[in-house]
Parts: C-alpha cells; structure tokens; sequence
C-alpha cells in the first residue's frame, strides 16, 4: 500500500471541500487511478489499496455522514429513501425494506459475508469494483481499466467469470455486486452530491458501459458524493426476488443472478422488471425481455421466448459460455418463483 | 502488507510518556468541517496538514477493551496491525489479509467487522472489541469459548478468535436460530481444517448458555 494522507470529514460540506484541493481539472471523470477516494466502509477500497490496484494520494473517510441523513433509512408516500451511508446489513435487516421491497433485502442479504455486511455501505456497494483477476493482480500490465490502452488479458485468458452482456472490444470484466440489480429493476433515482448542489439521476445512468474507455465506469465527476438513493413507491414490488446463483452456498459473488418484480393478473403478466447480475459488464435491466412479457401468461414458452430474448446479445468467451445457458436458467426459475411468490 | 516504519514512537495508555514529549503534535483543520491531523517530528504549527509527507505518523486514539490507547501511527496501519503489531493483542490472527477469511473478526461499536480491512485512524471514538475483552475479568471463559471447548471446535485453532468473536455477534443479532442459520451468518469465517459441523454444535450450545 502507498503511503496517504488520511482526512476525516465531519459532514457533507467537509467531505467536499477536502476533495477540492485535489480535483484534477483535466480529468473530468473520477477512476481507479484519481487521486483521491472516499472512504466508506474500505471494504474495495483498502483491499485494492493493499493490491495496488488504486493508488490515492489522499483518503478521506466520509464514515461520519452516517449521523446525517446520509445515514438514515426512511419510508413513506415518497417511497423509500436509503441513504448512502446506511450499512448493507441495516438496509438487509429493514422491515419496511423487507416487506415492501423483498428484492432489495434479498439483494443485499445474499451478498459478501455479515461482517462485511455491517461494515459497507450502499453508496460504497454500487461502485465496488469488478473481480476480474487481470483487473486486481498487477503483475498483468495488460488491463485497460487499471492501464488504459494497455490491452486486455482476460480476452483470451481466465474468463470464467466474466460478462457476457455488455462488453466491448477493450473489456469483458463483469460488474461483481447484487444491490444494483435491485436498484435498476425498481427504477431507482440516485441523489449525489457536488460543489455545485445537489442533482438526482435515474440510477441506470450511473454505471457506464465499457466501450472503449472501460477505466471511465460511471458518470460521476470528481469529487462528487452519492448521498442516497430513491425508490419510488412500486405496490406490486411485495412481489419481487433475487435470485443468485454461485458457486458455493453463500459467501461467494454471482455467477448468474436475477432481481424480478412481477405484477400479476390472474397468471397473465400485467407488468415486469427484470435486472440481470453476474453475466453483464454493468448493472443490466432486460428491458426487451420485459416487453415481450407483457400481457402474457407465465408460462414455459414464454420464459424460455422471455430468456432468449434477454441473451440475444450475449458475446461470449472461452471459459464463460455457460453463463449464456446458466443465464438464462436462472431468469426463468426467477420468473417462476415470484408467479408463485405468497404475498 | 507490512509498514515498514510503523514500530517506532507508539506506545499504550494515555498518560504523557517520553515517546509523546519529544513530539510535537500538530492539529489542523480544513475550515471547520476536515480534521486532519498529522504528529511530526520536526514539526510547523503553521503549515497547513495537506502539505506535510503522506508517510508522517497520525495521532491515533484507540479504545480497546475498554482501555484506551494512545499510538503514533503509519496513516496506513489497519486495526488488525494497531492491535497485534502495536498494542500487543495477538488474538486477532491475520489469515489472508483482504478480507477473506474472518480470522481477524473483532466488534467495534458491538459489530463484527473486518480488522484488516479497517483503517486503525477510522475507529478512533468507537469501543473495539477483541478476543481478549471476552474473557470475563475472574479470567472465567465466556459461554462461547467453553462452548467452542466442549464441542472439539477446532484443529489447528489459528481461525477460533476469528470464529468466537463472529459467533457471539451472530448469537447476539438473533441469527443463530437453527444450524441452517449459522451455517449462512457464520459463512465469513473460513477453516481451513473444516471443523465446520463443531463449530456449529458449539454456536448453538452457546446461545442457548448466553439467553439463559
Ligand atoms: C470477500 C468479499 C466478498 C464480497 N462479496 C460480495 C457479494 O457477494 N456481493 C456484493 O454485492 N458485494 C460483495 N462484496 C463487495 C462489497 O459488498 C463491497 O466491497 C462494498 O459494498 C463496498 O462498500 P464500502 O462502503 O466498503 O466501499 P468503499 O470500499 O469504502 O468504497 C468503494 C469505492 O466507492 C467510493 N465511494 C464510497 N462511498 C461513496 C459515496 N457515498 N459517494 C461516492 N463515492 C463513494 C470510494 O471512494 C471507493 O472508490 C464482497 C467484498 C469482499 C471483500
Ligand atoms: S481450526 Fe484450523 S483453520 Fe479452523
């Protein structure tokens, strides 16, 4: 690890100004490489710091924005509010979370392990970073994400875990977490925070696709701070799921997931949201999987036709083609559950 | 990881020492809201925090098993190493180091986290638990210890502090209902010997003992 400073803010407008000094005019988008990181829960960061995947020069812990509103969880005719700092064990643990949003609990309960659970956060959960072994083992110069323009190991490499959805010719890394399926399937907003106010954006334009500049992940810029995210009031999102598949039990990430909300008519589809994990470069709604349910039963036809239609894009690698097939397995038994959910 | 130059100038308890007096202490603030402080050995009261060398030791206050403990730290010093390196409570083990494996499970603020993934600077004001602040002060064990002594819950026994201190928290969130939900609660501490069906037994003996 190299050497930081370490600055504690105290509050939001703190946590700012300590980023300020070190803004980087040039570089209009933050990325593993900026000079200075959050510190939340550390549970991505100091672990890639011990890497030396990410090289800060200045850490500043934003832990203490949990006494703000930042913290707080809260539930009402607006919906549900989740602040950035809450812990993914508080948010998992909510009851209004579990009861109206089974997705969002499940999510988060299903991810990582109780201890990191109580350290992480949820701003700091949607901007962990992928898992990818060329992205955090540097002894590989090649990965356009650590070294841009330096080329992509995993192309032909260990790809098993890798996306299918999503990716480009520079990078195939998946995007690890589970709470940002949830998020994308509800039509989350995401509140962040910056020197020049406050802005709301719908969360599904916060992570970036990988194109050409896959070091550039999302659309925040520097120094900007993910302060909450918004949940809109869904009636029928008591009927909603996530389904992880992995290699293990528990304690292990997503090989194939899938985050579902369904409104059913009598058996026939009224409405669906459909967020897919473990296969995509980044959070990754199936919209058109979606439309092609609507107003149909949920039956087999329609969920294999509803699952081919979600991988229809699909650009699979050596190691990672059964994630296609896997993919698509988990969706429909995900669709199948909640059709049979009691709620 | 290792600091390198992490030994020199930290010592234990809150009362002035020579390691202090020969110090000077520098507090500085960001306007009213940043707090950055940085302990020099050629110290500027004047010179603003952010231009001193990232690899000058920080002032940092721990409060470990009640006691508190006054260090001059690497800024990079985790609370795995301020415990074992530092204050000399090797209880917490050091397994993979990223977080892992649960070996270095301790509370802070009666959480189970990850000492190793937790900068030491970040828990000062926070109570920090460790294994050595569950033995009860007649040196008596606690429930979960017997428990873990009783069931044969280890081999080698390099993962049990790590165990013990999750599996009390694990009784204490209410997540030790069946051996079903232990398995799931108790999933982030690895052991590399398996003694898996044990340290279940052991969880559930022991809550029953710590409701009782
Ligand atoms: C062993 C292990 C297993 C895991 N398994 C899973 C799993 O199965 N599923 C899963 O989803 N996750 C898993 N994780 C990932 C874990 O959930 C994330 O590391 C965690 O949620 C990150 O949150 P944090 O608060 O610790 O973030 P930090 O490490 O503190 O921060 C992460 C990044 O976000 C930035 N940041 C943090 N907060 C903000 C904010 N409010 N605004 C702007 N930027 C911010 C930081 O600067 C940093 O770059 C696992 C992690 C480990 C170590
Ligand atoms: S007893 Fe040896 S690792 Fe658990």
């Amino acid at each position: 690890m190299r050497p930081f400073h370490y600055v504690k803010a105290n509050d939001l407008p703190g946590a700012l100004q300590a980023f300020a000094p070190q803004n980087d005019p040039t570089n209009a988008a933050p990325s593993v490489n900026a000079a200075t990181q959050y510190l939340a829960g550390g549970t991505t960061l100091i672990d890639l710091m011990k890497l030396d995947v990410m090289r800060p020069a200045t850490v500043t812990d934003i832990n203490a924005l949990d006494q703000s509103k930042a913290g707080q969880i809260e539930f009402g005719d607006n919906g549900l509010r989740l602040g950035a700092l809450v812990r993914m064990s508080q948010a998992a643990d909510h009851e209004a979370v579990k009861s109206n949003f089974p997705v969002i609990a499940q999510s988060l309960q299903l991810a990582a392990s109780a201890q990191i659970r109580n350290m992480a956060s949820l701003g700091g959960n949607v901007l962990q970073r992928t898992r990818c072994t060329y992205f955090r083992d540097t002894s590989y110069d090649n990965c356009n994400k650590r070294n841009p323009g330096s080329g992509c190991a995993a192309m032909d490499g260990m790809n098993r875990n890798l996306a299918v959805l999503g990716t480009s010719n520079d990078c195939i890394a998946s995007y690890p977490g589970d709470f940002a399926q949830a998020l994308i399937a509800l039509d989350a907003m995401v509140e962040i925070a910056g020197s020049a106010g406050t802005r709301m954006m719908p969360f599904a334009q916060l992570h970036r696709a990988p194109g050409s500049t896959p070091q550039i992940e999302t659309t925040l810029t520097q120094g900007e701070l993910i302060t909450a995210f918004q949940i809109p009031n869904l009636p029928w999102g008591k009927r909603s799921l996530y389904l992880k598949i992995r290699d293990r039990a528990s304690y292990e990430f997503a090989l194939a997931s899938a985050a579902i909300a369904l409104d059913l008519d009598n058996g026939t589809v009224r409405d669906v949201r459909i967020a897919l994990g473990g296969v995509s470069a980044q959070p990754w709604r199936a919209a058109e999987a979606e439309a092609l349910l609507k107003g149909k039963p949920i039956d087999d036809t329609m969920l294999l036709a509803a699952a081919d239609k979600a991988f229809e894009g699909a650009r699979p690698k050596k190691h990672n083609a059964f994630k296609v097939q896997l993919g698509k397995a988990t969706l429909m038994r995900a669709l199948r559950d909640a059709a049979t959910m009691t709620i | 990881m290792r600091n390198s130059n992490d030994g020199e100038g930290s010592r234990s308890g809150s009362a002035n020492g020579s390691g202090w007096s020969r110090r000077t202490f520098l507090g500085t603030s960001f306007g009213s809201t940043v707090a950055v402080v940085a302990l020099r050995d050629t110290g500027n009261a004047q010179s603003p925090a952010a231009a001193a060398s990232p690899r000058d030791k920080i002032a940092v206050s721990l409060n470990i098993n009640g006691k508190p403990h006054d260090l001059s730290l690497d800024s990079r010093t985790t609370l795995l190493d301020a415990l074992r390196e530092h204050i000399g409570l090797t209880g917490s083990k050091k397994g993979c180091d990223q977080g892992q494996c649960g070996a270095y499970t301790v509370m802070v603020d009666g959480q189970r986290v990850l000492g190793c993934l937790i900068l030491a600077a970040a828990v000062q004001g926070k109570e920090v638990t460790t294994i050595e602040g569950l033995t009860g002060a007649n040196g008596a064990l606690h429930p979960m210890q017997q428990a873990f002594a009783e069931h044969d819950a280890f081999q080698c026994g390099y993962c049990t502090p790590g165990q013990i201190m999750s599996a009390v928290a694990c009784v204490k969130e209410g997540h030790a209902n069946s051996a079903d939900e232990v398995r799931e609660y108790m999933s982030g501490n690895l052991c590399r010997c398996a003694a898996y069906p044990n340290i279940v037994d052991a969880v559930l003996d022991a809550k029953t003992k710590m409701e009782a």
